[in-house]
């Protein structure tokens, strides 16, 4: 049974990366002015414009171009990209090589935030439930609530005031080129890092403290309470477990905000990774370019969500038997 | 019509008019009592409002005037180096291009909140009405909207607007209009699940009972008893819109100069880092303070729901 839920939700999940495929796909057809045009600029000729058109393939009819883009986008062949993004060599780049290193310092950067948040966070979260309206709690409620109600670049353009500017003890541009040593490359990488860090940090430790406290109402710990179990053994043979399930589901889905959180920071410290690829990309207007990084995001985004159900799922014997 | 001025026309008589809340065994009144805290973020949030309102009427200088021949002037007067007449006060200095912040910053207040508050009352008609319809109009419509909705809903926001973006480009409508449709799908979720609840409940059925039609319940019965929750989550989704589009501007695709908005007012001063200038830190704290203000409200206002026993006694 609770396998029959689990597959049919991956089943809803692939439907949804379709789907997703055909929006990104429908984003290119509505664009008034094609890549041609753009490639060309000034010197679009009526002429010119048709070759080129057809060179690119872009005198054939959407459905096919469709089903061309969505067969090389499941054998990883990307394609090239049409304008040419800048930094990054002229037009006619294929995307893969354009990607490939960026995609490593995204997943990079990522990996690190996720080392560092994950464990702070769901302990901050764990304290601050099991001493409700103590000054820990309170502060902690406090400060959460602030940090998720502000921008990152907020968060960022502060600590680059004081951490670059000020103290002048971080590098305000993370340029990743050639490092010595690993400590060096974590030195350039430490503002993005904080910055998304603090942002996610809040985020999770408050998903987590509602989350046991959730828990903690629900009346077998009433009833426990009345029946005289201590409190210490309430906390971790009681509540714990049944946090569990919730706390990875929260851990999945922030993990899936990290995804749109990385196009801000990449883009204020200049990091050389897959999203400022994309924020390029779309200043330039370089669809196929966009479609691959939208495609990686979202399927990344679809694939963690899809792993938080299944963990709620998985933990919560109710859900595996919807009315 | 009638010629009594007790009774206007069609008035029961006294016994039924009685209201709900006068009755004897009536729930008493719940009034919203806010913290210390609360209040100090609801006059944040009022004077913000009353800058967008009489915003360009208290600014010193026009959004787009170029006041200072230097960028990034400190707070004081400045006085121009070749006419030494030519004096301008900038309460907390002036821009990349030597524009007044603070006018800015009171011009930003009007495009960043008034296009936020523009997109959430869209995402707000399309998301309440799509819900209401998805709960009430049957299984065939419900699975429709609900599965399309979940496609969409399945993007991160940043990523949709981004492509949209690419596609057509940024103008303030299409701003308008992409974040409110990016947003109408999680108040089409809250809604209809909202709704769903209310369709199910005993009154609804002794309404149908009676011959009541279904525009009748949905007017009498669902918003009045959806409003309360959705007006919480109308703070929350406001905070996100707004988090949102500035973020966009922020990117150099949201609001387009000549515009001053406080997400791109960041982006174009960000060199200004350097120096020490307040330029890219006012607006993104005028941001702060508004989020945050409005979070905490909508905190305070959920905070009431009474503390459970296991809160009370841990």
């Amino acid at each position: 049974m609770m396998w029959r839920m689990v597959l049919r939700r991956v089943g809803i999940g692939i439907v949804t990366l379709w789907v997703v495929s055909v929006l990104m796909f429908a984003g290119t057809e509505i664009l008034p002015g094609d890549v041609a045009q753009i490639m060309l600029g000034q010197d679009a000729t009526p002429e010119n414009l048709a070759a080129l058109r057809g060179a690119l393939g872009l005198d054939k009819p959407a459905v096919v171009r469709y089903f061309e883009w969505l067969g090389d986008m499941a054998r990883f062949d990307l394609g090239m990209s049409l304008a040419g993004t800048t930094g990054s060599g002229g037009g006619g780049t294929t995307i893969e090589v354009l990607i490939g290193a960026r995609l490593q310092n995204t997943l990079l950067l990522a990996g690190v935030v996720a080392a560092i948040s994950v464990p702070l966070s769901v302990a901050l979260g764990l304290v601050a439930a099991m001493f409700p309206t103590s000054p820990f709690d309170r502060a902690v409620t406090f400060t959460t609530l602030c940090l998720v109600a502000v921008p990152e670049f907020f968060v960022a353009t502060l600590l680059v005031l004081i951490f670059a500017v000020q103290l002048n003890w971080l590098p305000a541009i993370a340029t990743m080129r050639e490092f010595e040593s690993v400590g060096q490359m974590l030195r350039s990488m430490a503002l993005p890092i904080i910055t998304l860090c603090v942002v996610l940090l809040a985020q999770m430790a408050r998903m987590t403290r509602a989350a046991v406290l959730n828990v903690m109402s629900s009346p077998y710990i009433e009833m426990a309470i009345l029946k005289g179990v201590p409190r210490r053994r309430i906390i971790l043979r009681h509540a714990l477990f049944n946090a569990i399930g919730p706390v990875v589901n929260i851990i999945a889905l922030n993990l899936a905000y990290l995804v749109s959180g990385v196009v801000i920071v990449e883009t204020i410290f200049a990091f050389p990774g897959l999203a400022k690829l994309m924020v390029d990309g779309v200043q330039v207007r370089d669809m196929p370019l966009v479609q691959a990084c939208g495609m990686i995001f979202c399927a990344t985004y679809v694939v963690l969500i899809l792993i938080s159900d299944i963990a709620s799922i998985v933990s919560n014997p109710r859900l595996r038997h919807p009315r | 019509m009638s010629d009594d001025p007790g009774h206007p026309d069609g008035a029961a008589p006294a016994a039924l008019s009685t209201k709900f809340e006068e009755l004897p065994d009536a729930p008493p009144k719940r009034r919203l009592r806010l913290t210390r805290v609360g209040k100090v973020a609801v006059s944040i949030v009022a004077f913000w409002l009353v800058v967008v309102f009489i915003g360009p009427w208290i600014a010193p200088y026009h959004e787009a005037d170029i006041v200072a021949d230097d960028s990034f002037t400190e707070a004081g007067t400045f006085c121009s180096q070749w006419e030494p007449d030519e004096c301008s006060f900038h309460l907390i200095g002036t821009d990349y291009l030597g524009r007044d912040l603070l006018s800015r910053i009171i011009y930003g207040a009007r495009t960043t909140i008034g296009i936020s508050i523009a997109s959430t009352v869209l995402a707000y008609l399309i998301g309440v009405t799509l819900g209401i319809a998805a709960a009430v109009g049957g299984v065939k419509l419900d699975t429709g909207l609900s599965r399309f909705n979940d496609a969409f809903i399945s993007m991160p926001n940043i990523m949709l607007g981004l492509v949209v973006i690419a596609a057509i480009g940024s103008t303030i409508p299409i701003l308008i209009v992409t974040a409110g449709c990016i947003f109408a799908t999680v108040v089409f979720r809250i809604a209809r699940a909202l709704a769903l609840d209310v369709m199910v409940s005993d009154f609804v059925e002794a309404a149908r009972g009676r011959g009541e039609g279904l525009w009748w319940v949905i007017r009498k019965e669902i918003l009045p008893n959806i409003a309360m929750p959705l007006a919480t989550d109308f703070g929350l989704r406001l905070v996100f819109i707004i988090l949102f589009t500035s973020s966009l501007s922020f990117l150099g695709l949201g609001v387009q100069p000549p515009h001053s908005d406080w997400g791109s007012m960041v982006r174009e001063n960000l060199q200004g880092l350097a120096y020490g200038s307040l330029a890219p830190i006012a607006p993104a704290i005028a941001i702060a303070t508004l989020t945050i203000s409005i979070n905490l409200i909508v905190d305070d206002v959920s905070a009431h729901a009474g503390g459970r026993l296991a809160k009370r006694m841990l």
